[in-house]
Protein backbone atom coordinates (compact mmCIF):
# COMPACT_ATOMS: atom_id res chain seq x y z
CA UNK A 1 0.00 0.00 0.00
CA UNK A 2 2.45 2.66 0.99
CA UNK A 3 4.96 1.44 -2.24
CA UNK A 4 1.79 2.26 -4.06
CA UNK A 5 1.17 5.58 -2.39
CA UNK A 6 4.95 6.16 -3.38
CA UNK A 7 4.44 5.46 -7.29
CA UNK A 8 1.74 7.59 -7.09
CA UNK A 9 2.67 10.68 -5.72
CA UNK A 10 6.41 10.03 -7.95
CA UNK A 11 3.90 9.85 -11.02
CA UNK A 12 1.89 12.88 -10.28
CA UNK A 13 4.96 14.94 -9.62
CA UNK A 14 6.39 13.76 -12.88
CA UNK A 15 4.09 14.93 -14.80
CA UNK A 16 4.16 18.45 -13.69
CA UNK A 17 7.86 18.24 -15.17
CA UNK A 18 9.06 19.72 -18.73
CA UNK A 19 10.68 16.89 -20.07
CA UNK A 20 14.10 17.67 -20.31
CA UNK A 21 15.32 19.58 -23.75
CA UNK A 22 17.77 17.96 -25.34
CA UNK A 23 19.69 20.20 -28.07
CA UNK A 24 18.35 19.02 -31.74
CA UNK A 25 20.82 16.42 -33.53
CA UNK A 26 22.10 16.22 -36.07
CA UNK A 27 19.72 15.36 -39.17
CA UNK A 28 20.43 11.63 -40.39
CA UNK A 29 18.40 12.24 -43.58
CA UNK A 30 19.79 14.47 -46.28
CA UNK A 31 17.07 16.73 -46.56
CA UNK A 32 13.85 17.74 -44.93
CA UNK A 33 11.61 14.87 -46.35
CA UNK A 34 9.11 16.90 -48.47
CA UNK A 35 5.31 17.93 -46.93
CA UNK A 36 1.94 17.32 -48.93
CA UNK A 37 -0.98 18.59 -47.42
CA UNK A 38 -3.29 17.93 -50.05
CA UNK A 39 -2.33 14.00 -49.44
CA UNK A 40 -3.05 14.32 -45.61
CA UNK A 41 -6.49 15.77 -46.34
CA UNK A 42 -7.12 13.33 -48.67
CA UNK A 43 -5.93 10.95 -45.06
CA UNK A 44 -8.50 12.65 -43.33
CA UNK A 45 -11.55 12.56 -45.74
CA UNK A 46 -11.39 8.72 -46.68
CA UNK A 47 -11.01 8.38 -42.97
CA UNK A 48 -14.09 9.76 -41.89
CA UNK A 49 -15.57 8.33 -45.20
CA UNK A 50 -14.68 5.10 -43.76
CA UNK A 51 -16.06 6.15 -40.49
CA UNK A 52 -19.32 7.20 -42.26
CA UNK A 53 -19.60 3.89 -44.61
CA UNK A 54 -19.35 2.16 -40.91
CA UNK A 55 -22.01 4.29 -39.13
CA UNK A 56 -24.50 3.74 -42.14
CA UNK A 57 -24.00 -0.22 -41.27
CA UNK A 58 -24.68 0.60 -38.59
CA UNK A 59 -28.00 2.30 -38.95
CA UNK A 60 -29.13 0.11 -41.70
CA UNK A 61 -29.02 -2.88 -39.17
CA UNK A 62 -30.52 -1.07 -36.59
CA UNK A 63 -33.55 -0.45 -39.03
CA UNK A 64 -33.64 -3.07 -41.81
CA UNK A 65 -31.21 -5.47 -42.01
CA UNK A 66 -31.29 -5.50 -45.93
CA UNK A 67 -28.37 -8.03 -46.29
CA UNK A 68 -27.10 -6.02 -50.03
CA UNK A 69 -26.91 -2.60 -48.02
CA UNK A 70 -25.20 -3.93 -45.03
CA UNK A 71 -22.79 -5.66 -47.31
CA UNK A 72 -22.09 -1.95 -49.59
CA UNK A 73 -21.69 -0.26 -46.21
CA UNK A 74 -19.33 -2.69 -44.85
CA UNK A 75 -17.81 -3.16 -47.65
CA UNK A 76 -17.09 0.56 -48.81
CA UNK A 77 -16.00 1.40 -45.32
CA UNK A 78 -13.03 -1.45 -45.52
CA UNK A 79 -12.38 0.02 -49.25
CA UNK A 80 -11.84 3.37 -48.07
CA UNK A 81 -9.56 1.72 -45.54
CA UNK A 82 -7.45 0.24 -47.87
CA UNK A 83 -7.15 3.74 -49.71
CA UNK A 84 -6.03 5.09 -46.79
CA UNK A 85 -3.19 2.47 -46.51
CA UNK A 86 -2.45 2.90 -50.08
CA UNK A 87 -1.95 6.90 -49.77
CA UNK A 88 -0.42 6.45 -46.45
CA UNK A 89 2.09 4.21 -47.77
CA UNK A 90 2.58 5.79 -50.90
CA UNK A 91 2.51 9.30 -50.33
CA UNK A 92 3.50 10.28 -46.53
CA UNK A 93 6.06 7.38 -45.77
CA UNK A 94 9.21 8.23 -47.29
CA UNK A 95 10.61 5.44 -49.47
CA UNK A 96 14.16 5.36 -49.06
CA UNK A 97 16.29 1.93 -50.19
CA UNK A 98 18.69 -0.05 -48.25
CA UNK A 99 21.06 -2.84 -49.46
CA UNK A 100 20.87 -6.00 -48.12
CA UNK A 101 22.16 -8.06 -46.23
CA UNK A 102 21.28 -5.34 -43.76
CA UNK A 103 23.97 -4.17 -41.54
CA UNK A 104 24.21 -5.73 -37.81
CA UNK A 105 23.61 -2.89 -35.61
CA UNK A 106 25.62 -3.91 -32.56
CA UNK A 107 26.68 -0.52 -31.73
CA UNK A 108 24.47 2.05 -29.66
CA UNK A 109 25.08 5.03 -32.29
CA UNK A 110 23.82 2.96 -34.97
CA UNK A 111 20.87 1.70 -33.30
CA UNK A 112 20.24 5.50 -32.28
CA UNK A 113 20.69 6.54 -35.86
CA UNK A 114 18.21 4.10 -36.78
CA UNK A 115 15.87 5.62 -34.50
CA UNK A 116 16.43 8.64 -35.38
CA UNK A 117 15.63 8.32 -38.92
CA UNK A 118 12.28 6.47 -37.79
CA UNK A 119 11.43 9.98 -36.02
CA UNK A 120 12.67 12.17 -38.81
CA UNK A 121 10.72 10.49 -41.83
CA UNK A 122 7.32 10.82 -39.27
CA UNK A 123 8.18 14.41 -39.16
CA UNK A 124 6.86 14.43 -42.27
CA UNK A 125 3.32 15.38 -41.26
CA UNK A 126 2.01 18.74 -40.76
CA UNK A 127 -1.19 18.00 -38.93
CA UNK A 128 -0.82 14.44 -36.92
CA UNK A 129 -3.42 15.13 -34.65
CA UNK A 130 -6.19 15.79 -37.00
CA UNK A 131 -4.96 12.52 -38.40
CA UNK A 132 -4.73 10.87 -35.33
CA UNK A 133 -8.37 12.19 -35.06
CA UNK A 134 -9.95 10.62 -38.21
CA UNK A 135 -8.43 7.42 -37.46
CA UNK A 136 -9.71 7.16 -34.43
CA UNK A 137 -13.15 8.07 -35.20
CA UNK A 138 -12.79 5.68 -38.13
CA UNK A 139 -11.06 3.07 -35.90
CA UNK A 140 -14.41 3.33 -33.65
CA UNK A 141 -16.62 3.29 -35.85
CA UNK A 142 -15.39 0.21 -37.80
CA UNK A 143 -14.90 -1.26 -34.44
CA UNK A 144 -18.88 -0.49 -33.46
CA UNK A 145 -20.17 -2.02 -36.53
CA UNK A 146 -18.27 -5.12 -36.77
CA UNK A 147 -19.04 -5.84 -32.76
CA UNK A 148 -23.57 -4.26 -34.03
CA UNK A 149 -24.31 -8.07 -34.99
CA UNK A 150 -24.10 -9.12 -31.24
CA UNK A 151 -27.10 -7.62 -30.70
CA UNK A 152 -28.60 -10.47 -33.13
CA UNK A 153 -27.57 -13.08 -30.10
CA UNK A 154 -30.53 -12.41 -28.34
CA UNK A 155 -31.87 -10.42 -24.87
CA UNK A 156 -28.85 -9.84 -22.87
CA UNK A 157 -30.31 -9.23 -19.74
CA UNK A 158 -34.20 -9.59 -19.90
CA UNK A 159 -34.54 -13.77 -21.03
CA UNK A 160 -38.12 -13.33 -19.23
CA UNK A 161 -39.79 -12.96 -22.85
CA UNK A 162 -37.79 -16.01 -24.09
CA UNK A 163 -40.11 -18.00 -21.83
CA UNK A 164 -43.63 -16.69 -23.07
CA UNK A 165 -45.49 -19.16 -25.77
CA UNK A 166 -49.13 -18.64 -26.98
CA UNK A 167 -50.00 -21.78 -25.97
CA UNK A 168 -53.06 -22.16 -22.93
CA UNK A 169 -55.10 -24.84 -21.80
CA UNK A 170 -58.14 -25.39 -23.85
CA UNK A 171 -55.91 -23.97 -26.88
CA UNK A 172 -56.94 -25.74 -30.14
CA UNK A 173 -54.13 -26.52 -32.77
CA UNK A 174 -54.65 -25.87 -36.30
CA UNK A 175 -52.58 -26.60 -39.37
CA UNK A 176 -50.61 -23.82 -41.51
CA UNK A 177 -53.80 -22.84 -43.42
CA UNK A 178 -55.41 -22.48 -40.00
CA UNK A 179 -58.00 -25.57 -39.79
CA UNK A 180 -58.60 -27.26 -36.72
CA UNK A 181 -56.71 -30.73 -36.59
CA UNK A 182 -59.07 -33.80 -35.02
CA UNK A 183 -57.23 -36.66 -32.99
CA UNK A 184 -58.71 -38.75 -35.46
CA UNK A 185 -56.88 -37.10 -38.25
CA UNK A 186 -53.39 -37.63 -36.31
CA UNK A 187 -52.16 -40.68 -38.52
CA UNK A 188 -49.58 -43.39 -37.49
CA UNK A 189 -46.29 -43.22 -39.49
CA UNK A 190 -47.18 -39.34 -40.35
CA UNK A 191 -45.66 -35.78 -39.24
CA UNK A 192 -47.88 -33.28 -38.94
CA UNK A 193 -47.05 -29.11 -37.97
CA UNK A 194 -49.88 -27.35 -35.91
CA UNK A 195 -49.61 -23.93 -34.42
CA UNK A 196 -51.97 -22.27 -31.19
CA UNK A 197 -56.05 -21.12 -33.00
CA UNK A 198 -55.97 -17.03 -33.54
CA UNK A 199 -52.16 -17.19 -32.21
CA UNK A 200 -49.17 -15.98 -34.32
CA UNK A 201 -47.78 -18.40 -36.09
CA UNK A 202 -44.05 -16.90 -36.38
CA UNK A 203 -44.17 -16.54 -32.86
CA UNK A 204 -41.12 -18.48 -31.66
CA UNK A 205 -43.46 -20.50 -29.48
CA UNK A 206 -46.01 -21.30 -31.78
CA UNK A 207 -44.88 -23.58 -34.03
CA UNK A 208 -45.59 -27.93 -32.72
CA UNK A 209 -44.84 -31.44 -34.45
CA UNK A 210 -47.47 -33.96 -34.10
CA UNK A 211 -46.26 -38.09 -34.31
CA UNK A 212 -48.72 -41.05 -33.00
CA UNK A 213 -46.43 -43.11 -31.59
CA UNK A 214 -47.39 -46.40 -30.26
CA UNK A 215 -49.15 -46.64 -26.89
CA UNK A 216 -47.22 -49.94 -25.41
CA UNK A 217 -43.69 -47.78 -26.47
CA UNK A 218 -44.84 -44.78 -25.03
CA UNK A 219 -42.22 -43.86 -22.25
CA UNK A 220 -42.44 -40.32 -21.58
CA UNK A 221 -40.44 -38.21 -18.23
CA UNK A 222 -42.84 -38.68 -15.14
CA UNK A 223 -46.24 -36.49 -14.69
CA UNK A 224 -46.24 -36.55 -18.10
CA UNK A 225 -48.38 -39.42 -18.27
CA UNK A 226 -52.00 -37.84 -19.80
CA UNK A 227 -49.62 -35.46 -22.05
CA UNK A 228 -50.48 -38.23 -24.71
CA UNK A 229 -53.90 -39.11 -25.57
CA UNK A 230 -54.04 -41.86 -28.08
CA UNK A 231 -50.37 -41.72 -28.16
CA UNK A 232 -50.32 -38.41 -30.27
CA UNK A 233 -47.33 -36.58 -28.76
CA UNK A 234 -46.95 -32.77 -29.19
CA UNK A 235 -43.15 -31.34 -29.36
CA UNK A 236 -41.96 -27.43 -30.24
CA UNK A 237 -40.69 -27.48 -33.95
CA UNK A 238 -37.84 -25.32 -33.03
CA UNK A 239 -34.70 -27.16 -32.51
CA UNK A 240 -33.33 -26.87 -29.24
CA UNK A 241 -29.80 -26.42 -30.72
CA UNK A 242 -30.29 -23.87 -33.54
CA UNK A 243 -33.41 -23.09 -33.86
CA UNK A 244 -34.27 -24.94 -37.30
CA UNK A 245 -37.62 -26.46 -37.83
CA UNK A 246 -37.39 -30.11 -37.21
CA UNK A 247 -39.16 -31.24 -40.19
CA UNK A 248 -38.00 -34.97 -40.73
CA UNK A 249 -39.59 -37.83 -39.29
CA UNK A 250 -38.04 -41.18 -39.43
CA UNK A 251 -41.20 -43.50 -39.66
CA UNK A 252 -40.23 -46.90 -40.18
CA UNK A 253 -42.47 -48.96 -42.20
CA UNK A 254 -40.78 -52.22 -40.78
CA UNK A 255 -39.51 -51.35 -37.36
CA UNK A 256 -37.53 -54.32 -36.66
CA UNK A 257 -35.01 -53.98 -40.09
CA UNK A 258 -34.84 -50.28 -39.65
CA UNK A 259 -33.73 -47.66 -37.40
CA UNK A 260 -36.25 -46.98 -35.10
CA UNK A 261 -38.84 -43.58 -34.99
CA UNK A 262 -37.16 -40.39 -34.42
CA UNK A 263 -37.75 -37.05 -35.10
CA UNK A 264 -34.65 -35.22 -36.85
CA UNK A 265 -33.24 -31.22 -37.33
CA UNK A 266 -32.18 -31.23 -41.03
CA UNK A 267 -29.61 -28.24 -40.01
CA UNK A 268 -27.13 -30.62 -37.98
CA UNK A 269 -28.98 -34.31 -37.57
CA UNK A 270 -29.78 -33.58 -33.68
CA UNK A 271 -32.45 -36.57 -33.40
CA UNK A 272 -35.20 -36.89 -30.59
CA UNK A 273 -37.06 -39.87 -29.72
CA UNK A 274 -40.36 -39.15 -29.98
CA UNK A 275 -42.00 -42.07 -27.63
CA UNK A 276 -39.30 -40.59 -24.87
CA UNK A 277 -40.20 -36.78 -24.20
CA UNK A 278 -37.94 -36.32 -27.30
CA UNK A 279 -34.56 -37.01 -25.51
CA UNK A 280 -31.87 -36.60 -27.35
CA UNK A 281 -30.45 -39.69 -29.20
CA UNK A 282 -27.91 -37.99 -31.33
CA UNK A 283 -26.53 -34.50 -32.39
CA UNK A 284 -25.28 -31.43 -31.15
CA UNK A 285 -29.16 -30.65 -29.46
CA UNK A 286 -27.79 -30.28 -25.84
CA UNK A 287 -31.89 -30.82 -23.93
CA UNK A 288 -35.07 -32.46 -25.50
CA UNK A 289 -37.70 -30.60 -27.17
CA UNK A 290 -39.93 -28.82 -25.08
CA UNK A 291 -42.97 -31.32 -25.03
CA UNK A 292 -46.73 -29.48 -25.25
CA UNK A 293 -49.38 -31.47 -23.04
CA UNK A 294 -52.43 -32.35 -25.59
CA UNK A 295 -56.08 -33.06 -24.55
CA UNK A 296 -59.13 -34.09 -27.11
CA UNK A 297 -62.35 -31.56 -26.66
CA UNK A 298 -65.47 -33.08 -26.57
CA UNK A 299 -65.87 -32.86 -30.44
CA UNK A 300 -62.47 -34.36 -31.23
CA UNK A 301 -60.38 -31.66 -32.18
CA UNK A 302 -56.72 -31.61 -29.77
CA UNK A 303 -56.23 -28.46 -27.40
CA UNK A 304 -53.87 -27.98 -25.72
CA UNK A 305 -53.58 -29.25 -22.05
CA UNK A 306 -51.50 -26.18 -20.89
CA UNK A 307 -47.87 -24.83 -21.46
CA UNK A 308 -44.71 -25.80 -22.55
CA UNK A 309 -42.58 -28.57 -20.66
CA UNK A 310 -39.66 -26.49 -20.83
CA UNK A 311 -38.22 -22.86 -22.32
CA UNK A 312 -39.00 -23.21 -26.15
CA UNK A 313 -35.67 -22.91 -28.89
CA UNK A 314 -32.31 -22.60 -28.74
CA UNK A 315 -30.61 -22.86 -24.93
CA UNK A 316 -29.37 -19.75 -23.49
CA UNK A 317 -27.25 -19.02 -20.24
CA UNK A 318 -29.49 -20.05 -17.24
CA UNK A 319 -31.82 -22.15 -19.43
CA UNK A 320 -32.67 -24.60 -17.25
CA UNK A 321 -32.90 -22.96 -13.91
CA UNK A 322 -36.95 -22.72 -13.67
CA UNK B 1 -38.56 -73.63 -78.93
CA UNK B 2 -41.70 -75.44 -79.90
CA UNK B 3 -41.83 -76.95 -76.25
CA UNK B 4 -41.35 -73.89 -74.63
CA UNK B 5 -44.43 -72.46 -76.33
CA UNK B 6 -46.22 -75.28 -75.72
CA UNK B 7 -45.33 -74.86 -71.84
CA UNK B 8 -46.31 -71.02 -71.62
CA UNK B 9 -49.90 -71.51 -73.62
CA UNK B 10 -50.44 -74.25 -70.96
CA UNK B 11 -49.29 -71.86 -68.11
CA UNK B 12 -51.54 -69.36 -69.71
CA UNK B 13 -54.92 -71.35 -70.23
CA UNK B 14 -54.39 -72.53 -66.64
CA UNK B 15 -53.57 -69.62 -65.19
CA UNK B 16 -56.91 -67.88 -64.16
CA UNK B 17 -55.97 -64.57 -63.35
CA UNK B 18 -52.91 -62.11 -63.62
CA UNK B 19 -53.40 -62.34 -59.46
CA UNK B 20 -52.50 -66.01 -59.67
CA UNK B 21 -49.84 -65.62 -62.10
CA UNK B 22 -48.31 -63.04 -59.66
CA UNK B 23 -49.05 -65.13 -56.60
CA UNK B 24 -46.70 -67.71 -58.29
CA UNK B 25 -43.78 -65.37 -58.74
CA UNK B 26 -44.18 -63.83 -55.21
CA UNK B 27 -43.53 -67.56 -53.86
CA UNK B 28 -40.45 -67.64 -56.39
CA UNK B 29 -39.38 -64.06 -55.40
CA UNK B 30 -40.80 -62.70 -52.25
CA UNK B 31 -41.65 -65.46 -49.79
CA UNK B 32 -38.22 -66.06 -47.96
CA UNK B 33 -38.99 -62.61 -46.27
CA UNK B 34 -42.74 -61.35 -46.25
CA UNK B 35 -43.88 -65.47 -45.79
CA UNK B 36 -45.88 -67.46 -48.28
CA UNK B 37 -49.14 -65.83 -46.43
CA UNK B 38 -47.58 -62.86 -47.42
CA UNK B 39 -47.92 -62.19 -43.67
CA UNK B 40 -44.56 -61.43 -43.54
CA UNK B 41 -41.70 -62.92 -41.24
CA UNK B 42 -40.93 -61.50 -38.09
CA UNK B 43 -37.13 -59.43 -38.48
CA UNK B 44 -36.86 -60.37 -42.46
CA UNK B 45 -40.19 -58.63 -43.95
CA UNK B 46 -43.26 -56.64 -43.47
CA UNK B 47 -47.11 -58.20 -43.53
CA UNK B 48 -48.19 -57.08 -47.08
CA UNK B 49 -51.95 -56.97 -46.00
CA UNK B 50 -53.12 -53.61 -46.51
CA UNK B 51 -49.78 -52.97 -48.19
CA UNK B 52 -51.53 -52.24 -51.64
CA UNK B 53 -51.03 -52.17 -55.08
CA UNK B 54 -49.74 -48.69 -54.91
CA UNK B 55 -46.50 -50.56 -52.35
CA UNK B 56 -45.96 -53.03 -54.72
CA UNK B 57 -46.03 -50.60 -57.84
CA UNK B 58 -43.68 -48.55 -56.16
CA UNK B 59 -40.91 -50.94 -54.76
CA UNK B 60 -41.20 -53.04 -57.71
CA UNK B 61 -40.85 -50.77 -60.22
CA UNK B 62 -37.97 -48.64 -58.62
CA UNK B 63 -35.92 -51.88 -58.09
CA UNK B 64 -35.85 -51.32 -54.24
CA UNK B 65 -37.57 -54.79 -54.26
CA UNK B 66 -36.27 -57.83 -54.06
CA UNK B 67 -33.40 -56.85 -51.51
CA UNK B 68 -30.61 -59.09 -51.24
CA UNK B 69 -30.70 -58.59 -47.28
CA UNK B 70 -33.62 -57.67 -45.46
CA UNK B 71 -31.65 -55.23 -42.87
CA UNK B 72 -30.43 -53.25 -46.23
CA UNK B 73 -32.38 -49.89 -46.90
CA UNK B 74 -33.78 -50.37 -50.45
CA UNK B 75 -32.55 -48.13 -53.00
CA UNK B 76 -33.47 -47.33 -56.74
CA UNK B 77 -32.20 -49.91 -58.82
CA UNK B 78 -32.81 -51.72 -61.86
CA UNK B 79 -35.77 -53.39 -61.85
CA UNK B 80 -35.64 -57.15 -61.46
CA UNK B 81 -38.93 -58.02 -63.01
CA UNK B 82 -40.59 -56.83 -66.62
CA UNK B 83 -43.24 -54.67 -66.78
CA UNK B 84 -45.26 -57.60 -67.81
CA UNK B 85 -44.10 -59.44 -63.91
CA UNK B 86 -44.56 -56.36 -62.34
CA UNK B 87 -48.34 -55.99 -63.54
CA UNK B 88 -49.37 -59.71 -62.23
CA UNK B 89 -47.27 -59.43 -58.86
CA UNK B 90 -49.06 -55.87 -58.32
CA UNK B 91 -52.07 -57.69 -59.15
CA UNK B 92 -51.64 -60.34 -56.30
CA UNK B 93 -50.54 -57.56 -54.27
CA UNK B 94 -53.17 -55.19 -54.66
CA UNK B 95 -55.60 -58.20 -54.01
CA UNK B 96 -54.39 -58.44 -50.25
CA UNK B 97 -55.75 -54.91 -49.97
CA UNK B 98 -54.65 -51.53 -49.59
CA UNK B 99 -54.60 -48.59 -51.53
CA UNK B 100 -54.35 -48.52 -55.47
CA UNK B 101 -51.83 -47.27 -57.47
CA UNK B 102 -52.90 -43.51 -57.15
CA UNK B 103 -54.18 -41.42 -60.68
CA UNK B 104 -51.99 -38.45 -60.76
CA UNK B 105 -52.22 -35.75 -63.41
CA UNK B 106 -49.16 -33.14 -62.81
CA UNK B 107 -50.25 -31.00 -66.17
CA UNK B 108 -53.75 -30.06 -63.92
CA UNK B 109 -51.39 -28.92 -61.05
CA UNK B 110 -50.11 -25.76 -59.94
CA UNK B 111 -46.08 -25.46 -59.95
CA UNK B 112 -46.59 -22.65 -57.27
CA UNK B 113 -48.76 -24.44 -54.66
CA UNK B 114 -46.49 -27.51 -55.48
CA UNK B 115 -43.33 -25.52 -54.20
CA UNK B 116 -45.22 -24.26 -50.71
CA UNK B 117 -46.48 -28.11 -50.15
CA UNK B 118 -42.88 -29.68 -50.78
CA UNK B 119 -40.96 -27.06 -48.70
CA UNK B 120 -43.31 -27.94 -46.50
CA UNK B 121 -43.29 -31.56 -46.47
CA UNK B 122 -40.13 -32.98 -48.49
CA UNK B 123 -37.93 -30.78 -48.17
CA UNK B 124 -36.62 -31.62 -44.88
CA UNK B 125 -35.33 -34.82 -46.21
CA UNK B 126 -34.98 -34.68 -50.27
CA UNK B 127 -33.49 -30.41 -50.41
CA UNK B 128 -36.10 -27.75 -51.88
CA UNK B 129 -34.25 -29.03 -55.16
CA UNK B 130 -35.05 -32.61 -55.41
CA UNK B 131 -31.53 -33.81 -54.50
CA UNK B 132 -32.05 -35.58 -52.36
CA UNK B 133 -30.11 -35.67 -48.60
CA UNK B 134 -29.40 -37.97 -45.13
CA UNK B 135 -31.60 -38.61 -41.97
CA UNK B 136 -29.72 -40.09 -39.28
CA UNK B 137 -28.35 -43.65 -39.98
CA UNK B 138 -30.39 -43.46 -43.44
CA UNK B 139 -30.43 -42.15 -47.18
CA UNK B 140 -33.26 -39.47 -48.61
CA UNK B 141 -32.58 -40.13 -52.08
CA UNK B 142 -32.91 -38.15 -55.03
CA UNK B 143 -36.13 -37.88 -56.47
CA UNK B 144 -35.42 -36.67 -59.74
CA UNK B 145 -35.71 -40.14 -61.53
CA UNK B 146 -39.28 -41.09 -59.99
CA UNK B 147 -41.80 -40.89 -62.36
CA UNK B 148 -44.81 -38.76 -61.18
CA UNK B 149 -46.49 -41.73 -60.15
CA UNK B 150 -44.09 -43.47 -58.17
CA UNK B 151 -43.78 -39.94 -56.75
CA UNK B 152 -47.46 -39.87 -55.98
CA UNK B 153 -46.99 -43.95 -54.68
CA UNK B 154 -44.23 -42.57 -52.25
CA UNK B 155 -46.21 -39.78 -50.63
CA UNK B 156 -48.75 -42.33 -50.08
CA UNK B 157 -47.22 -44.97 -48.95
CA UNK B 158 -44.05 -44.02 -47.24
CA UNK B 159 -41.45 -46.11 -47.93
CA UNK B 160 -38.62 -47.44 -45.81
CA UNK B 161 -38.38 -44.46 -42.92
CA UNK B 162 -40.59 -42.14 -44.90
CA UNK B 163 -43.32 -40.41 -43.31
CA UNK B 164 -46.88 -41.03 -45.43
CA UNK B 165 -48.84 -38.53 -46.23
CA UNK B 166 -52.96 -38.69 -46.41
CA UNK B 167 -55.85 -36.49 -48.06
CA UNK B 168 -55.84 -34.69 -44.89
CA UNK B 169 -52.14 -33.26 -45.14
CA UNK B 170 -51.93 -33.58 -48.88
CA UNK B 171 -55.18 -34.30 -51.00
CA UNK B 172 -54.87 -35.50 -54.23
CA UNK B 173 -55.38 -32.03 -56.35
CA UNK B 174 -52.16 -30.86 -54.23
CA UNK B 175 -50.70 -34.55 -54.88
CA UNK B 176 -50.95 -33.40 -58.77
CA UNK B 177 -49.40 -29.84 -57.51
CA UNK B 178 -46.71 -31.64 -55.81
CA UNK B 179 -45.63 -33.63 -58.69
CA UNK B 180 -45.52 -30.61 -61.05
CA UNK B 181 -43.39 -29.04 -58.88
CA UNK B 182 -41.05 -32.41 -58.65
CA UNK B 183 -41.15 -32.46 -62.44
CA UNK B 184 -39.46 -29.31 -62.43
CA UNK B 185 -36.99 -30.05 -60.30
CA UNK B 186 -35.48 -32.42 -62.48
CA UNK B 187 -34.94 -29.92 -65.34
CA UNK B 188 -35.54 -26.25 -63.88
CA UNK B 189 -34.39 -23.06 -65.81
CA UNK B 190 -30.43 -22.59 -64.83
CA UNK B 191 -30.69 -19.43 -66.20
CA UNK B 192 -26.84 -18.10 -66.51
CA UNK B 193 -25.26 -21.27 -67.97
CA UNK B 194 -23.87 -23.71 -65.44
CA UNK B 195 -26.47 -25.64 -63.20
CA UNK B 196 -23.40 -25.75 -60.37
CA UNK B 197 -25.66 -28.36 -58.74
CA UNK B 198 -28.93 -26.81 -58.13
CA UNK B 199 -27.88 -25.90 -53.87
CA UNK B 200 -28.54 -22.39 -54.27
CA UNK B 201 -25.65 -19.57 -53.83
CA UNK B 202 -22.74 -21.67 -52.35
CA UNK B 203 -21.32 -22.33 -55.58
CA UNK B 204 -21.55 -19.21 -56.64
CA UNK B 205 -20.47 -17.43 -53.66
CA UNK B 206 -17.22 -19.94 -53.55
CA UNK B 207 -16.28 -18.37 -57.28
CA UNK B 208 -16.81 -14.64 -55.85
CA UNK B 209 -14.02 -15.90 -53.11
CA UNK B 210 -12.01 -16.98 -55.50
CA UNK B 211 -12.27 -13.56 -57.71
CA UNK B 212 -11.95 -11.45 -54.25
CA UNK B 213 -8.85 -13.49 -53.78
CA UNK B 214 -7.33 -13.16 -57.29
CA UNK B 215 -8.12 -9.67 -57.51
CA UNK B 216 -6.35 -9.13 -53.55
CA UNK B 217 -3.35 -10.54 -54.88
CA UNK B 218 -3.18 -8.05 -57.76
CA UNK B 219 -4.10 -5.58 -55.84
CA UNK B 220 -1.06 -6.48 -53.14
CA UNK B 221 1.59 -6.64 -56.44
CA UNK B 222 0.08 -3.13 -57.75
CA UNK B 223 0.85 -1.61 -54.75
CA UNK B 224 3.95 -3.34 -53.44
CA UNK B 225 7.40 -3.13 -54.52
CA UNK B 226 10.09 -5.85 -54.89
CA UNK B 227 13.12 -5.17 -52.88
CA UNK B 228 15.88 -5.06 -54.95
Amino acid sequence: MKRWLIALLMLLLGRGQKPRQLPPPDRVLDAEPPRSPGSELLVVVLLLGAAAAAIVFVVVYALSANTQLLGLSMGGALVLLAAVFYVVAKRLVPQSESDEPYPQLIHQPEQEEVARTFDESASRLTRKRLLVVAAGTAGTALAVAVVTPLASLGPILDTNRLYRSPWRRGRRLVDASGKPLKASEVIERSIFSAFPEGADPKDLAAPIVLVRVDEGELDLPEGRESWAPDGIVAYSKVCTHAACAVSLYRAPLNEPTAPKPALICPCHFSTFDPAKGASVLFGPAGRPLPQLPLEVDGDGYLVAGGDFSGPVGPSWWGVRKR
Amino acid sequence: MLRASLVLLVALVLAPSAAADGRQLYLEGCASCHGLDARGIEGRGPDLHGAGAAAADFYLSTGRMPLAEPTDQPLRSDPEYSRGEIDQLVAYIGSLGGPPIPDVHPEQGSVRHGLELFSENCAGCHHMTGAGGIVTNVVAPSIWDATPTQIAEAVRVGPYVMPHFGPRQIDDAELNSLVSYVELTKSPDDRGGWALGHVGPVPEGMVAWLLAGAALVLVARVIGNRAR
